[in-house]
C-alpha cells in the first residue's frame, strides 16, 4: 500500500514577509493625534502643548511597530516619523512668523501711514513715507552699482576666462563673499567713507555702496550659471556668420539668458532691501524725508522698523506698532520681489529650460 | 593678467576696437570683485589698527582691546554653537524628507517652502523673536531652572526669555534655508545604483540613507553645516535685538537674564553713539568678526569645491 504524502498546506505569504502592520495603520495613528490635539486645542490647551500631545502620540506607531515588526522596521518608522516632524517642525516659524507680523502689521496700515513721514510725530499717527523713500533710493543706486558690476563679471568668468587660474580665483572668492556679514559690509562702507569725509559721515550713497558689496557675489552667482546654460551652439553659428565676439555676447548670449539674468537680479534686490545693519552703520536713520543720497541721514524701511522698536518713546505702544506695520511692509516687498522673479524665469525661459 | 595667445603665422585675427572694449571691461568687472574683497580687508586693518592699540582711557568701554572683545568673541561663538546644535540635525531631517521621503512631485515645493524662511528679512526675525517668541518660551526657561538647574547651561532664568538660547534658536530658524538646501541637492544627487542595492539587499530606507545617502553625502553635510556656521557668526539685527546683553559678561547660563553680547550685535547697539577711538575699536572688533567668518566660509568653499560633481551651493 502506498501512502501518499500531501504536503501541509504553508502559508507561502507567512514565510516570504514577516508580520506587518496594516496598511491603515500609519494612516490611523496620525488622524487620532490631529484628532487628540485638536480637542485639546478646543477645551484650551494651548497651541504648543497641543502640538506636542500630537507628537507624542505618533510616536505610538514605532512601538506598536516594535511590537509586531521587529526592531528593525520599527527603526524604520521611528525615523519616518522624526524626519517628517522634522519638517513640521521647520514650517512652524514661517507659518508663525507671518501670522504675527501680518496680524501685528494690519492694524496701523492705512493711506496716511504710507503718505506721512514721522517729521514731528509724537504719538500716535505719522508714517512711513521717508523710509520707503530712503529704501527704494538706496536700493535702487545699489542696483545701479551692482548690476554691471556683476554681469560683466559674470561675462569675463563664462565668456572670456576660458578656466583660467585668475577665473577659479575670481569663482571662489566669490562664494567665499556671499558669506560676508552684512555688518562687515557696512562697516567697510564707513571706513571707505570715512577718508573723504571725516569722522561721523552718514550718507546714503554709503548704504548703497555696503548693498553692493552683498549684491554682487550673488548677481554674479546666478549670472554665471544662465550664461552657462546657453548652448554653444549659438556662439558657434554666430561666429560662423563673421559676427565679431562682443556682439555675439551681446546680441546673442545676453538676450538668450535674458529672463534667467533679471530673474537673478529680482532675486539679489529681494535678499539686500531687507538688509538692516550696513544701513545702520553709515546712513542712520532721521525722522524726515530725504531725497538728496548724497546729503546726511535718511530713513529706510528696516532701519526704521528696528528703531522704532528699540527707542519706542513714551507711549511705547503706537512706536511699536508702527514697527511691526513697516516689517509687514517690508515683507510684503520681499515676498512681491520673490514672487516676480519665480513669474518672470516661468514665463520668459526659453522652452525647454523651464 | 591677460594670457594672448601667439597668433599662427599668416592668419592674425582681426581685432576690433568692440573687442578689445568689451573683454577689457569685462576684465575689469572680475578684478574689481578681488579689489572690493581686498578692500573690505584693507580698509577695516586701516580704521582698526588706531582701535586696537588704543588705551584703555580712550575708548568708552575703559578696557584695552583684548579684554573688551573677548567677551564678544565669546558670545559670538555661543551664540552660533547653540544654534548650529539645533539646526543640523533639523536640516538634515528636512532635507531627507524633502529628497527621499516626501513624494517626488511635492519635493519641489516643499524645498520652496523652506527658502521662503531666507526671504524674511533680520529686522522682522528680530521683531518675532522679541515680539512672540521670547515671551512664549518664558515658562519653558522656568521649567528648564527647576528641574534640569544643576545644569550649568540652565541658571536662574530670566523672566523677559530675551536670552542667549532664544537668540540662538532665531538664528538656527535662520540658518536652516541655506543648510537645508545643499543638503538636499547632495542627497539628490546620491547614486541611484547605490540606493537600489541597498534596498535590494533588504534594507530598510532608514538602512539605506545610512549605508548610501551618508557616506556619499557627508561632506557636503559638513560643509553645509559650515556655510551655516557663517551666516550664524555674522547675523546682527536678529541678536541685537532678541538679546538682552550685560557689560563684558561671560556665562555658561544660556537662559539668564544677564547675557554676553555678540560682535555683530555689540557694533549694531554702540555704533550710533560712538565717537574718536571708540570707533575704531568697534571696527577693529568687525574685522575679528570678518575673519573669522572668512575663514569658515574659505573652508566651506574649499570643501564644496572638491566634490568637482556639485556646484550649485547657493
Amino acid at each position: 500500500m502506498t501512502t501518499t504524502l500531501t504536503p501541509p498546506p504553508v502559508d507561502v505569504s507567512r514565510e516570504l514577509y514577516g508580520a506587518r502592520l496594516p496598511t491603515w495603520g500609519p494612516r490611523a495613528v496620525i488622524t487620532a493625534a490631529v484628532a487628540a490635539a485638536a480637542a485639546a486645542y478646543a477645551v484650551g490647551v494651548n497651541l504648543l502643548q497641543a502640538a506636542l500631545l500630537a507628537w507624542v502620540i505618533c510616536m505610538v506607531l514605532p512601538l506598536w511597530s516594535a511590537a509586531v515588526e521587529g526592531r528593525r522596521k520599527a527603526t524604520d518608522r521611528l525615523v519616518t516619523t522624526l524626519v517628517s516632524s522634522a519638517f513640521v517642525l521647520a514650517m512652524f516659524p514661517l507659518f508663525s512668523i507671518l501670522w504675527t507680523v501680518i496680524s501685528k502689521g494690519t492694524k496701523v496700515l492705512s493711506a496716511e501711514f504710507f503718505t506721512n513721514s514721522m517729521r514731528n510725530v509724537v504719538g500716535e499717527g505719522g508714517g512711513i513715507y521717508h523710509a520707503l523713500v530712503g529704501t527704494l533710493l538706496i536700493t535702487g543706486a545699489a542696483a545701479v552699482i551692482s548690476i554691471p558690476i556683476g554681469i560683466f563679471a559674470a561675462i569675463y568668468l563664462v565668456e572670456y576666462a576660458e578656466g583660467n587660474r585668475l577665473s577659479r580665483w575670481i569663482r571662489f572668492l566669490v562664494d567665499v563673499m556671499t558669506g560676508i556679514p552684512s555688518i562687515v559690509a557696512g562697516l567697510f562702507a564707513y571706513a571707505l567713507f570715512v577718508l573723504f569725509f571725516g569722522e561721523g559721515v552718514r550718507m546714503g550713497i554709503g548704504g548703497s555702496v555696503a548693498l553692493s558689496v552683498l549684491m554682487i557675489p550673488i548677481l554674479v552667482r546666478s549670472t554665471e550659471e544662465m550664461l552657462k546654460l546657453v548652448p554653444n551652439e549659438l556662439r558657434e553659428a554666430s561666429y560662423a556668420l563673421g559676427v565679431p565676439k562682443w556682439r555675439t555676447v551681446s546680441k546673442i548670449v545676453l538676450p538668450t539668458s535674458l529672463a534667467g539674468i533679471v530673474t537673478g537680479v529680482t532675486l539679489s534686490i529681494a535678499r539686500v532691501i531687507g538688509e538692516t545693519a550696513p544701513l545702520l552703520i553709515i546712513v542712520g536713520t532721521t525722522d524726515s524725508v530725504n531725497f538728496n543720497l548724497f546729503d546726511g541721514r535718511m530713513a529706510s524701511l528696516p532701519v526704521f522698523a528696528f528703531a522704532s522698536q528699540r527707542n519706542p518713546g513714551i507711549p511705547p505702544e503706537f512706536s511699536i506698532d508702527r514697527a511691526w506695520g513697516a516689517a509687514l511692509v517690508l515683507l510684503i516687498i520681499v515676498m512681491l520681489l520673490n514672487l516676480i522673479a519665480r513669474l518672470v524665469s516661468y514665463f520668459f525661459s526659453p522652452k525647454g529650460e523651464r | 593678467m591677460t594670457s594672448t595667445q601667439a597668433p599662427a603665422p599668416g592668419r592674425a585675427p582681426i581685432r576690433r576696437p568692440g573687442d578689445r572694449i568689451f573683454s577689457g571691461v569685462s576684465l575689469g568687472a572680475g578684478l574689481l570683485i578681488l579689489a572690493i574683497l581686498a578692500g573690505v580687508a584693507i580698509f577695516l586693518t586701516v580704521q582698526g589698527i588706531p582701535g586696537i592699540t588704543a588705551s584703555p582711557d580712550e575708548v568708552k568701554s575703559g578696557k584695552s582691546f583684548l579684554p573688551y572683545v573677548w567677551p564678544l568673541v565669546y558670545g559670538t561663538l555661543i551664540a552660533a554653537t547653540v544654534a548650529m546644535l539645533i539646526a543640523v540635525p533639523v536640516a538634515i531631517g528636512v532635507a531627507l524628507f524633502i529628497s527621499h521621503y516626501a513624494p517626488r512631485r511635492l519635493g519641489q515645493t516643499l524645498g520652496y517652502l523652506i527658502d521662503l524662511l531666507a526671504a524674511v528679512p533680520s529686522v522682522v526675525y528680530g521683531l518675532w523673536g522679541i515680539g512672540f517668541l521670547a515671551p512664549h518660551l518664558v515658562p519653558f526657561y522656568a521649567w528648564l531652572d527647576e528641574h534640569l538647574g544643576f545644569l550649568p547651561f540652565f541658571g536662574p532664568a530670566s523672566a523677559t526669555g530675551r536670552t542667549i538660547l532664544t537668540a540662538s534658536i532665531v538664528l538656527a530658524v535662520m540658518i536652516l534655508p541655506i543648510m537645508t538646501a545643499i543638503c538636499r541637492e547632495i542627497f539628490l544627487q546620491t547614486p541611484r545604483l547605490h540606493e537600489e542595492a541597498a534596498l535590494a539587499l533588504g534594507a530598510t530606507r532608514w538602512e539605506m540613507a545610512r549605508l548610501a545617502i551618508f557616506p556619499y553625502a557627508r561632506s557636503g553635510i559638513v560643509s553645509a553645516a559650515m556655510l551655516g556656521l557663517g551666516r550664524a557668526l555674522g547675523e546682527t539685527l536678529a541678536v541685537a535685538m532678541v538679546l538682552s546683553v550685560g557689560v563684558g559678561t561671560v556665562t555658561a547660563n544660556l537662559i539668564g537674564s544677564d547675557n554676553p553680547s555678540t560682535i555683530a550685535a555689540n557694533i549694531a547697539l554702540g555704533f550710533a553713539e560712538a565717537t574718536g577711538k571708540s570707533v575704531n575699536a568697534l571696527i577693529a572688533s568687525g574685522l575679528v568678526l570678518f575673519v573669522i567668518t572668512f575663514l569658515v566660509n574659505f573652508a566651506a568653499r574649499s570643501i564644496v569645491d572638491r566634490r568637482k560633481e556639485f556646484s550649485g551651493a547657493n
